[in-house]
């Protein structure tokens, strides 16, 4: 197993809001108790519904947002203590929209070269040789580099999104839906020009997305997150193959995969909608799950491992142990691997 | 073999002298049947869609060889009667239902609006009408939900909203322009579940727009696939997605990733390129620029081809090209 290039530990974030002009401010924990680590040159997909806490995760570990409490160490050292210089060489985003994150006044080459210039030690022509062969690698002409974003397809600005983030070689991507607002042709090409990237350059993806045909295919290992808690976490096979957690099954059974015949499934999941600002108490996610029972709006579910090394936190999982035996250690040992 | 609940033929639809968004589309709805529409952004699906309903923007020209919508001729109709046909006949249904909705009216204010324009029914009739049908589409205390405002709702409820609102006056058709495409999954199955669902029990006719291919195999009874403004091939569900015959559809298929299909290591199928624009008076086919198999034969005439029972596609390649090519 390859060293860590990235590892999370207790992150949590809390946001204040008011829901009234007079009503006392209310906290809306948005990622509550988030920790992993992924091992270099591979990819962790994070997956969700909307709310979760996906994108507020990826703020945090790209530093755009400090953490209420909790840790980021990339290559071993706590990116909170790194200046803003420091962290752009070590990780990089690449976000959903690239009409909204690439500046609509400057010509490509320019806005691939920011990242540089902002590094402030890098010599024009030196900048200027990198640019051009980052616009390349991602498959972007010299030509296309002398143009403004919006005379560019949304795949190609996805492409010099791209370019732009890995300009300075960093460790880690931070991959927020990168493909979630591209038609599935061009979603198939920017998907096959990350996995390239990956493999040359040796870099490690977090990958975020809502599609889960999408995370089986790029990531190797799976986080699903519930209101803001990773509830299940497992090597991707295993995860597809047996998913522990109930949410996970009923994620599962929503893909439509283009198989006719199958029919719409019935995911079970009621009309429940998850309020990031009302957590249920016991398993936040007992209001909506299939299988719930007595124990679940009472008690938080600790984390069973689940077949494959992974953890589920599901009261299902728990073994019937003899009276007075119960290992309550093990799940722990388990989430510490 | 019954008259098809909505049948157009050589729809056209133009903006300006500059672009022609549809060049050419044809399909037929029977009653009671689902006919997704199926393309990229840009391939003329949603402008079929407000084509058939007479909603497109001032400045838009429709042509259509046909244009019919049970039995009744839509290309000549007057604005008037158009406005009394929808909403009350056909209805449409948008993929964004807080844009669709008005903010500043309730739930129920706006639902039964439908009926007491179309119907004249009596306000308490149609409180109750609107009521009834918002339990139909899953919404738990639906007395509450008249009285709230659009933005109160979840996505989701917006959405069943909108599809309660559009089955007020009972329509035989049903226009849905990507409904599920801004919700999460797991809601999305909902919708579509209870879409599938409403149509068996309504035997309504649902022309439904999506770019999402699983959706298209899931609940389509027949698909017609749009590209660049013309429908490139159109079968029955199970036959196209067995033994598609366009290239591009071809294409298309392989570019989605199917979870214990492609191996992670190895790169998903994709087309090179992007969806052209094209002027009006464009000759030739219009994939041609992308297609693996283009000859020089492709800018001339493309035929319409049949390639089995109700499956028709347009290239210049043989029926059975696929199976020639397999053999080689």
């Amino acid at each position: 197993m390859a060293a860590p290039a990235i590892e999370v530990h207790g992150l949590r974030r809390v946001f204040r809001v008011r829901q009234g002009f007079f009503a006392p401010p209310r906290e809306v924990v948005a990622v509550d108790d988030v920790s992993f680590s992924i091992p270099a040159g591979s990819v962790l997909g994070v997956v969700g519904e909307s709310g979760c806490g996906k994108s507020t995760l990826a703020r945090l570990i790209l530093g755009l947002l400090p953490p209420s409490a909790g840790d980021v160490l990339v290559d071993g050292k706590r990116l909170a203590d790194l200046d803003r210089r420091a962290r752009a060489r070590l990780i990089q985003p690449v976000f959903q929209d690239p009409f909204a994150s690439l500046n609509p006044r400057r010509r490509v080459r320019d806005i691939v070269a920011m990242p540089l210039a902002a590094q402030g030690d890098v010599p024009g022509p030196e900048a200027a040789r990198r640019v051009g062969e980052m616009l390349e690698r991602v498959g972007l002409s010299a030509e296309q580099g002398e143009r403004f974003p919006a005379q560019l397809s949304g795949g190609q600005r996805q492409r010099v999104a791209i370019a732009r983030a890995l300009v300075l070689r960093p460790r880690i991507v931070v991959c927020d839906e990168p493909t979630s607002a591209l038609d599935v042709s061009v979603q198939a090409q920017i998907l096959n020009l990350l996995a390239e990237l990956r493999r040359e350059l040796g870099l490690t993806y977090l990958f975020i997305s809502h599609n889960l045909a999408v995370v089986e295919h790029v990531a190797s290992e799976v986080a699903v997150m519930y209101l803001g808690r990773i509830v299940e976490r497992n090597q991707s096979e295993a995860l597809f193959r047996a998913p522990g957690h109930p949410y996970t099954r009923a994620l599962l059974a929503s893909v439509l995969t283009p198989e006719p015949g199958l029919g719409v499934p019935d995911v079970g999941l009621g009309d429940v909608m998850p309020d990031p600002a009302n957590i249920p108490p016991g398993c936040r996610f007992h209001p909506r799950c299939p299988q719930a029972f007595g124990r679940c709006p009472q008690e938080a579910p600790r984390a069973w491992p689940t077949p494959g090394g992974g953890f589920a936190e599901c009261h299902l999982l728990e073994e019937p142990a003899p009276a007075g035996t119960a290992d309550a250690e093990a799940p722990q040992r388990q989430l510490a691997r | 073999m019954t008259a098809p609940l909505l049948d157009v033929r050589g729809l056209k639809v133009q903006f300006g002298g500059h672009t022609a968004a549809v060049r050419g589309a044809s399909l037929s709805l029977r009653k009671g049947e689902t006919h997704c529409l199926v393309g990229e952004s840009g391939c003329g699906k949603s402008v079929t869609a407000l084509a058939v309903m007479g909603l497109l923007a001032r400045g838009a020209r429709r042509q259509a060889e046909v244009l019919s919508f049970a039995g009744q001729d839509l290309r000549n109709l007057s604005e008037g009667r158009m406005s009394r046909l929808r909403g009350d006949r056909m209805a449409m249904i948008f993929q964004e239902p807080m844009t669709s909705l008005n903010p500043a009216y309730t739930v129920g204010s706006q639902m039964t609006e439908v009926l007491r324009r179309h119907r004249g029914t009596p306000r308490a009739q149609a409180v109750d009408r609107a009521a009834e049908l918002l339990g139909r589409v899953g919404i738990t205390a639906p007395g509450m939900r008249l009285g709230q405002f659009p933005h109160q709702l979840s996505g989701g409820l917006r959405q069943r909203v909108m599809i309660a609102m559009a089955l007020m006056c009972e329509p035989e058709l049903l226009v849905a322009d990507e409904p599920t495409t801004a919700l999460d999954v797991t809601v999305q199955a909902q919708i579509l579940r209870l879409l599938a669902a409403l149509q068996r029990e309504l035997g309504l006719g649902i022309l439904l727009i999506t770019h999402d291919l699983g959706i298209v195999a899931r609940i389509a009874d027949r698909v017609s696939v749009m590209y660049a403004g013309e429908v490139v091939e159109s079968a029955p569900t199970a036959q196209l997605f067995a033994a598609p015959r366009h290239p591009y559809t071809r294409g298309l298929l392989s570019c989605v990733p199917v979870p214990g299909k492609v191996r992670r290591d190895e790169p998903l199928g994709s087309i090179p390129g992007v969806v052209p624009r094209l002027p009006p008076g464009f000759q030739g086919c219009a994939f041609r620029d992308r297609c693996p198999h283009a000859a020089p034969a492709c800018a001339g005439p493309v035929p319409r081809q049949p390639a089995g029972p109700e499956h028709e596609f347009l290239c210049t390649l043989p029926p059975d090209w696929v199976r020639r090519a397999e053999a080689a």
